[in-house]
């Protein structure tokens, strides 16, 4: 089952400037997996060395946020939407 | 190359001494034309980070989403960020490089005693590892022009 997956901006340099690609998944978890596997560059800006998702990278299932739901576990149902959406951290030291 | 279009500089050196000695942050909107990107707009937006602002700055990720919506609307991008250094050089930090998004332009103000100094303009490198200096212009000619 394919499920939309929308990308911000800074990622679609890495998804062939597509603003949404379509990724297989019964779960978000599995279906992270499918979007890197699919566009390898994703991969170190998604996942730190460790293999989480980094940090400032927020994924809703609709509109609701991951976190929210069951995490990487959330399943996934038809005509779900994925939203990768990143959060901008910094600061001087 | 990032070009900031005339008003721009100035608006992102007032939002920095008004923050003052707090980091200020906002958004850069603009268009790209071929390596150029013309930042016509500067948005400032309250730095909401939960750690102390006078070193942190957080832009979530609503706000994220606004901004493409903002630029979408008027067929511009979203160019980049920007936010101050109070006190300190304007140059990346470890741990601007370590939460830095690929392809977007980070611009970063120094602010010496209140008062904004050098901006400096910066891209993450491809493979993470460091930032590189994004070459950089204030565009004056239309206060010229005028």
């Amino acid at each position: 089952m394919a499920h939309r997956v929308l990308i911000p901006t800074a990622l679609r340099p890495f998804t062939r400037m597509q603003a949404a690609v379509e990724v297989e998944g019964p779960s978000l978890g599995e279906l992270l997996q499918a979007l890197v596997r699919a566009y390898p560059e994703l991969r170190p800006h998604l996942y730190a060395d460790d293999g989480r998702l980094r940090s400032y990278v927020n994924v809703y299932v609709n509109e609701d946020d991951f976190r929210a739901l069951q995490r990487e576990e959330t399943p996934l149902a038809p005509g779900d939407v994925v939203s990768l959406v990143p959060a901008i951290a910094g600061g001087m030291r | 190359m990032i070009v900031l279009a005339d008003g721009v500089l100035t608006a992102l050196r007032m939002h920095a001494e008004k923050a003052y000695p707090e980091e200020c942050c906002g958004i850069l909107l603009g268009t790209l034309q071929d390596d150029t990107r013309l930042v016509i707009e500067a948005r400032a937006l309250d730095n909401t980070s939960p750690e102390p602002r006078r070193r942190r700055y957080w832009i979530g990720p609503e706000e994220y989403r606004a901004a493409e919506s903002a630029a979408n609307s008027r067929g511009w991008q979203l160019l980049g960020f920007y936010h101050s250094h109070p006190d300190h050089p304007a140059r990346p930090s470890a741990y601007d490089l370590a939460h830095a998004l690929p392809w977007h332009s980070y611009v970063i103000l120094g602010v010496e005693g209140g008062r904004a100094g050098e901006w400096t303009a910066w891209v993450l490198a491809a493979d993470r590892s460091r930032f590189e200096p994004e070459a950089q212009r204030e565009e004056a000619r239309w206060r010229i022009e005028c």
